[in-house]
Order: C-alpha cells, then sequence, then structure tokens
C-alpha cells in the first residue's frame, strides 16, 4: 500500500469502501438538513414576527448573533451536556447555528419589500394572511432561500465534527484518517465528499433561490 | 340608497400623531358622481384625510359616514373591498401577472373564474391596451401602462367609489395627461365618485367637480374649478392657483370691450367712394367698415369690389350689409371659435344699440387662444400693432 501514492490511495479506499462512504455521506446530508429545517420551521415565522414588530428585532438578532460566535465545539460540547451523547446533540448545534443566517434574511426579506404594494394590497381589502401569502412571502422567498443556502453550507461544517458526540457521518471518516498511520487516504475520504456536498447544495440552493427571484417592481422600465 | 345622502361625509375628523397634528378639523360631503380633488403643500393632511375613508387611517376624533353609514359599523377589510384604491406608485404585485393583479379584489370576493376572465378583458379593453397584455407581468409594461392596469384594477369589483393619492405624479407630463383623460372619461362614462389626492393645480382643476384645498390640516376652501378661480377665498388659495392661471382664467371672463381696438378705420355712407380708396390706401387696409352719420355700423367696403364698380359713387351702393359682429359684452371665450374658423381678419364690436365702439382682430384673438391653451405669458405680444383692421394683406 506504501507504493501506492496518495491519489491511488484514495481510490482504493473508496472502492474498498464505497458502502460505507455512502452511507455516511447520506447520514451527514440528513443530519444538516434536520438542523437547517428545523431552524427555518422555527427562524422563518421568527423572521416575520420580528419584521411585523420591530423592536423585537434588535433582541432576537442579537441573540442568534451571540450563538453564532460561540465556537461550534464548544457549543456542541454545551448541548452534549444536555443531549448527551449521539445524533440529536448535532442536530441541535445545527439548528442553533441556522438560526441566525434563516431569521436574519427572512427579516431583511421582509423588509426589503416595496411598502406601497403592502400598502396597496391592504388597501384593496386583503387581510393580513392574505397580504402574508400573496405578497410578503412570494417577494421575500429568494432571500429566504439564501439564507437557507447559507444556513446548510455552515451545517455541512458542522455536520463534520459532529463525529466528536458520536453522530456519525463523513466526519466519522475523517477521524478515521486521522487515527490511522499514513490515513491521508482516509482523511480525503472523508473530507473530500464533505467539501463536494457543500459545493453542490450550495450550487443547487443557489439555482433555487435566482427561480424563485421575484420579477423587478420597477414602475419605470 | 338614496341620492340625497352623499356618498361619503366627514363631520369633524380630527387625525393627531403624538404632538403632530396631520387634520386638525375637516368637515367634508362627497357627493355621488362627484371628482373631488384634494389639493394643497406637502404635508397639509390629504393623504391622510384621504385614508381615513377606507380605514387605512383611523380617526382621532370624529366620523366618517359612507351611504349615510358610519364606517365603523363595516369590517375594514370587506369596507375596502368596496372603494377602489390607486396610489402613487401603483403597488402592482410584480410577480401576478396582469391578470391576477386586475381580478384580485374579485378574486377575493371570490368571484367564479369565468366571470373574472370577462370582467379582465372588458376593463382593458376599456384602457385601450391589448388583451395579450393580461398574461405579462408588470415589469413588461411601461409606467403608463402599468397605472392604467393600476386605475382599471380600482374598478375590477364594481366599486362605487376609488380613492386615488397622486397617482400620476411619478409619470412624464404626456403620460400624466391621457390617464387624467381616462380618469375623467371613466368617471363620467362608470358614474363613478372619485377622491383624488394631488398637489398639482392643473390636475385639479382640470379633473374636479369640486376642489377641496388644504393647508395644515384644515380645509380652506372647497369650490368648483370655475369658482376657486374667479373667487380664491384669500392669498393662500391665490398662491396655489399661481398668478398665471388667474390670468388665465380672467382671459375666460374677458369679453370683447376689454381686448377691442378702440379707433377702427371706418367710413360715413353719405362719402364718394374717392375717398373710401384714399382712406383705404392711407391706413394700408383692404376692408372699411361703413357707419351712418351717427356712428351705427351699417356694413363694410372691400377693395375688390372697389374695382368692380368704379362708376359707382357712393359708399352706400357697394357697401356690404351682412356681416359677422359682436357686441361689447360677448364674452371672448364663447366666439373666439367662430372668428377663428370663419377666417375673418377682425369682426367689428357694437354696443346693444348697434353703434361701432371698435373692433376685435384676429390676432389679439390669437394670442389669447395661445395664453389658454398653452398657459403662455411667454406669448409675450410682440406682434406688429398694425395687426389691427386688416393691415395684413394676403
Ligand atoms: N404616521 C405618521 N406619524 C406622524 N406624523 C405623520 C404620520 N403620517 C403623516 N404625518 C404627518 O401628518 C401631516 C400630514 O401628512 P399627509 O396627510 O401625508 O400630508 P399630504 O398628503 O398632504 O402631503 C404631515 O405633517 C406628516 O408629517
Ligand atoms: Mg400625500
Amino acid at each position: 500500500m506504501a507504493k501506492l501514492n496518495l491519489w491511488q490511495q484514495f481510490w482504493f479506499y473508496l472502492g474498498e469502501n464505497g458502502n460505507y462512504v455512502l452511507a455516511q455521506f447520506i447520514r451527514h446530508f440528513l443530519i444538516s438538513i434536520y438542523g437547517v429545517l428545523f431552524a427555518a420551521i422555527i427562524g422563518i415565522p421568527l423572521g416575520i414576527l420580528i419584521a411585523r414588530h420591530r423592536k423585537l428585532s434588535g433582541f432576537i438578532i442579537s441573540l442568534a448573533n451571540v450563538i453564532q460566535t460561540v465556537p461550534s465545539l464548544a457549543l456542541l460540547s454545551m448541548i452534549m451536556l444536555v443531549l448527551g451523547l449521539g445524533v440529536n446533540t448535532v442536530i441541535a448545534t445545527v439548528f442553533l447555528y441556522s438560526l441566525l443566517p434563516i431569521i436574519k434574511n427572512t427579516y431583511a426579506g421582509m423588509q426589503g419589500i416595496d411598502r406601497t404594494i403592502l400598502d396597496s394590497g391592504k388597501g384593496m381589502g386583503m387581510t393580513r394572511f392574505q397580504v402574508l401569502y400573496l405578497i410578503e412571502l412570494p417577494m421575500s422567498l429568494s432571500v429566504i432561500m439564501g439564507g437557507i443556502r447559507n444556513a446548510l453550507v455552515i451545517a455541512i461544517g458542522i455536520t463534520a465534527i459532529g463525529s466528536f458526540v458520536g453522530a456519525g457521518g463523513l466526519g466519522d471518516i475523517i477521524v478515521r484518517g486521522t487515527n490511522a498511520t499514513n490515513g491521508g487516504a482516509i482523511i480525503l475520504a472523508g473530507a473530500l465528499p464533505t467539501a463536494l456536498m457543500a459545493i453542490i447544495s450550495d450550487f443547487i440552493l443557489g439555482i433555487l433561490q435566482k427561480v424563485l427571484t421575484p420579477r423587478e417592481a420597477s414602475i419605470n422600465k | 340608497m338614496e341620492k340625497t345622502t352623499p356618498m361619503v361625509e366627514f363631520k369633524d375628523i380630527a387625525k393627531i400623531y403624538h404632538n403632530n397634528t396631520a387634520v386638525e378639523k375637516v368637515n367634508l360631503k362627497v357627493n355621488h358622481g362627484d371628482f373631488v380633488c384634494l389639493i394643497g403643500t406637502s404635508g397639509s393632511g390629504k393623504t391622510t384625510t384621504m385614508r381615513m375613508i377606507n380605514r387605512m387611517l383611523e380617526p382621532t376624533s370624529g366620523e366618517v359616514f359612507l351611504n349615510g353609514k358610519n364606517i365603523k359599523e363595516f369590517d375594514p377589510v370587506k369596507l375596502r373591498r368596496k372603494i377602489g384604491y390607486v396610489i402613487q406608485n401603483i403597488g402592482l404585485i410584480p410577480h401576478m401577472t396582469i391578470y391576477e393583479n386586475i381580478t384580485l379584489v374579485p378574486k377575493l370576493l371570490k368571484w367564479p373564474e369565468e366571470k373574472k376572465r370577462e370582467q379582465a378583458k372588458k376593463l382593458i379593453r376599456l384602457v385601450e391596451l391589448p388583451t395579450d397584455f393580461l398574461d405579462r407581468y408588470p415589469g413588461e409594461l411601461s409606467g403608463g401602462q402599468q397605472q392604467r392596469i393600476g386605475v382599471i384594477r380600482a374598478l375590477a369589483a364594481e366599486q362605487d367609489i376609488i380613492l386615488m393619492d397622486e397617482p400620476f405624479g411619478a409619470l412624464d407630463p404626456i403620460t400624466r395627461e391621457s390617464l387624467q383623460d381616462l380618469v375623467k372619461d371613466l368617471q363620467e362614462k362608470l358614474g363613478k365618485t372619485v377622491v383624488f389626492v394631488t398637489h398639482d393645480m392643473d390636475e385639479a382643476l382640470k379633473l374636479a367637480t369640486k376642489v377641496v384645498v388644504m393647508d395644515h390640516g384644515n380645509i380652506i376652501q372647497q369650490a368648483s374649478p370655475t369658482e376657486l378661480l374667479n373667487h380664491p377665498a384669500n392669498d393662500f388659495v391665490k398662491k396655489l392657483i399661481g398668478e398665471e392661471r388667474l390670468i388665465q382664467a380672467r382671459a375666460d371672463i374677458t369679453t370683447a370691450q376689454q381686448i377691442m381696438l378702440k379707433d377702427p378705420v371706418s367710413i360715413t355712407l353719405g362719402q364718394p367712394l374717392k375717398s373710401a380708396v384714399s382712406l383705404m390706401r392711407k391706413r394700408r387696409v383692404d376692408t372699411l367698415l361703413v357707419t351712418d352719420d351717427d356712428g351705427y355700423l351699417k356694413g363694410y367696403l372691400d377693395l375688390a369690389d372697389l374695382n368692380k364698380y368704379n362708376r359707382v359713387t357712393s359708399v352706400s351702393d357697394i357697401m356690404i350689409t351682412r356681416l359677422f359682429k359682436i357686441y361689447t359684452d360677448t364674452l371672448i371665450r364663447n366666439s373666439a371659435e367662430r372668428i377663428l374658423k370663419q377666417g375673418l381678419r377682425y369682426v367689428p364690436v357694437i354696443d346693444h344699440q348697434g353703434k361701432l365702439c371698435g373692433i376685435v382682430t384676429r390676432s389679439s384673438l390669437v394670442d389669447m387662444v395661445y395664453d389658454i391653451i398653452w398657459g403662455g405669458s411667454e406669448a409675450e405680444k410682440d406682434e406688429s400693432a398694425d395687426s389691427t383692421q386688416g393691415g395684413e394683406v394676403q
């Protein structure tokens, strides 16, 4: 094995452990997705709420900011104290980290809507809820999607260190590599898919974001 | 719904923000079919007043009635669906097609699809846009086209009353004018009641049946455009109307006496033709008015005719008695068009006894019409003084 160079070793490892890597890849992805999804479920309504009650916005956003400044390993450890070892701890960490970009973008998206469109919607007789789902959400969807995209990329990185609390995922392969002598190829087998996952997710969500971008509201075109 | 109850009535309406009084005390009636323009400087409370009609704002005190019913008794959402609403920035929803935009209120009112489609087609034809615009998005239309859609959107659910807040403020002058015509036309044709906020006096005078002048949250004057122009309540209103428009308005009530030339070239009946010819030559004119010895207008002489009848001796033999004349108190506005269209170079002005008092020349009329049409003080009367009595022989 020593005669093979790093790349050959890498391909060899993949060939031998393909199923294992794939399983970890999927697991890794799902952990990230769950965390972001929960964050979206909580963060989007929270963003809408603070866009409507601006007095709350300072407090909520700085709270989310504080969470963001805690180093991920520290946050992971703290949550582990509560939730113990396992996948839930990682999902919770991803959730907390994803809150800020999602809340912030939802808030920004809602704030960015031309007030006159909202005014005319209300003036024509839309209920508050109709204004929300007929105007506000469609018009801020792409910005919200941008927040989710950000969150997912961060989440994939955080999930990689989740193996420290025994959650599995591609981080497991990396840790395995660091423990083996000459484990460079194994590290690569964990790290490259992680990077790839981040890049591809970012790319796909980028396209989605573009598709969701509302048509310009300009009156003079 | 009796026609005698006003469509909208404000009773002692005030709106106060903290320590800032937006509307101090407004009493106003808007009758069915009225086109009411709220006008005033920025911050005078026009928008605030208008928005209290559809409960976009609640008054601090006072009451608003719609068809005699206190608007507090309406559910705000239902109330707004009955009232058309157009704002300056149009507020078309960018991610909805023109069709979806137009039929927004009908959709909120749960009209069946077929009825909505029909209504949209009817309305878009009304503003002379092609029906395939229905499938476009607002961003694909010009500003003027978008505001046309904005206007018909406010009519889509057959609202009887429409509120407009400086709807054409952002448009270029030509587009603005065509939209003003459109709105006025629709309002008259469909019998709608309109409350229209503007800070453009020309717009108000052109559109309104009733102009409401506001300042510092109070109504300073409410009057028809003509009344406003002829009897502005105070200096503030005068200033708002502007010197130029007041001059123009005066032109509207100008009589022949005021613009006539007092010393027309004329000759008496008994004079020989010879003296007529020499007078014409001297004054360089090709026609002469003929009066009797007491100054009563009898007819006129034409140079062309003089040549034909060189053997006739007296003015009275060949004078033409049929001529168009106006009285000293004739309103120029009423006869200008006729004079200009008939190609007359001047018309004699007589008093009610028939005495010749002066003439109104074509060029002085032209000046006045220019003033009225283009409001031009720029059209200084630099034309030569001999634009009198046919001085310019063709
Ligand atoms: N939401 C508000 N809070 C405080 N003051 C306001 C508010 N809305 C309007 N005003 C004030 O009320 C006055 C009248 O405003 P507005 O009705 O918009 O004037 P206009 O439409 O004639 O320009 C202005 O002085 C404005 O600053
Ligand atoms: Mg205003």
